[in-house]
């Protein structure tokens, strides 16, 4: 036990006397940024492209044009949900980084994921709880953000 | 068709370039980026930016969440319009209740489907 305390002390001291800036860097892996870049443009842009092509099938179905992109929106979540589901997403989402994560479809994946992961803790503080995990954040500040630029709306609408 | 999809693709690629390009030279969490390309959303929509781009590019930038801000910023406009004070708190809700309730009931449902902790490889 005693020894243990000792080698632990012996490592913060060593740490402490090297730059910890210097160490950290030495150890972090390159950065692969302009592959990463290229896999998150490609992905992002096929998920976006995707979404397009949606917009087009729906359109031909005749459906009315304000609500063409909601349900766009709608389908990809759908989609998300189930590639999360059977695992596929996060397979993909290892891969595509932002590609993955900026298109609504990330923000299923971020609502699904959890739900699933803490199903064994109980249907309340487990999946109603962890749902929110990052939709609670993402819905918070939406809302915030379009309170406050709703006041601002309101007050010059009375003003100006 | 074509033209279009093309040009979905290439803001929609590019909005998630400028994001990995985030995540790799600042160490932003993910939840940090979602919230921060939300709120950017409300903010080009309520400078009035966020329509033109969507009228030129439509998915290329609603399916980016920047689309789900820019809603945002377009329910509650039409919220004040409509019911003046009351709209700045129906107004957000309401612009993203379908993305909100998708997300939450396919979620609820993969949780009742699908098995977790198949964290593997």
């Amino acid at each position: 036990m005693e020894q243990n305390d000792n080698s632990q002390k012996d490592i913060l001291f060593s740490v402490r006397r090297e730059n910890y800036a210097e160490r950290v860097k030495r150890h972090t892996p390159p950065s692969a940024l302009a592959p990463d870049c290229l896999k998150a443009f490609l992905i992002g842009g096929g998920i976006s492209a995707l979404g397009e092509l949606l917009a087009f099938l729906y359109r031909s179905l005749s459906v009315r044009e304000e609500q063409v992109y909601p349900l766009v929106t709608v389908t990809l979540i759908f989609l998300s949900a189930l590639l999360t589901g059977i695992g596929v997403y996060d397979r993909i989402a290892r891969h595509a980084g932002a590609g993955t994560l900026i298109p609504v479809t990330g923000f299923a994946n971020a609502v699904v994921s959890p739900a699933i992961d803490t199903k064994s803790e109980g249907p309340i503080v487990g999946v109603g709880a962890k749902i929110f995990t990052v939709a609670g954040p993402v819905i918070l500040y939406a809302t915030l953000a379009g309170a406050i630029y709703g006041a601002i709306y309101f007050l010059i609408g009375i003003f100006a | 068709m074509f033209t279009k999809i093309l040009y979905t693709f290439l803001i929609g690629g590019g909005i998630c370039l400028i994001g990995q390009l985030l995540i790799d030279l600042t160490k932003l969490t993910p939840a940090r980026i979602l919230v921060g390309v939300v709120s950017l959303g409300v903010l080009l929509g309520a400078l009035g930016l966020y329509e033109p781009l969507f009228d030129f590019c439509g998915a290329g930038v609603s399916v980016p969440l920047l689309g789900f801000g820019g809603n945002i910023a377009k329910g509650v406009r039409e919220a004040v319009d409509e019911q003046g004070a009351l709209g700045i708190l129906t107004g957000p809700f309401t612009a993203a209740a379908a993305g909100c309730s998708a997300a939450l009931i396919f979620g609820y449902l993969a949780a009742l489907i699908f098995r977790g902790g198949r964290k593997t490889a």
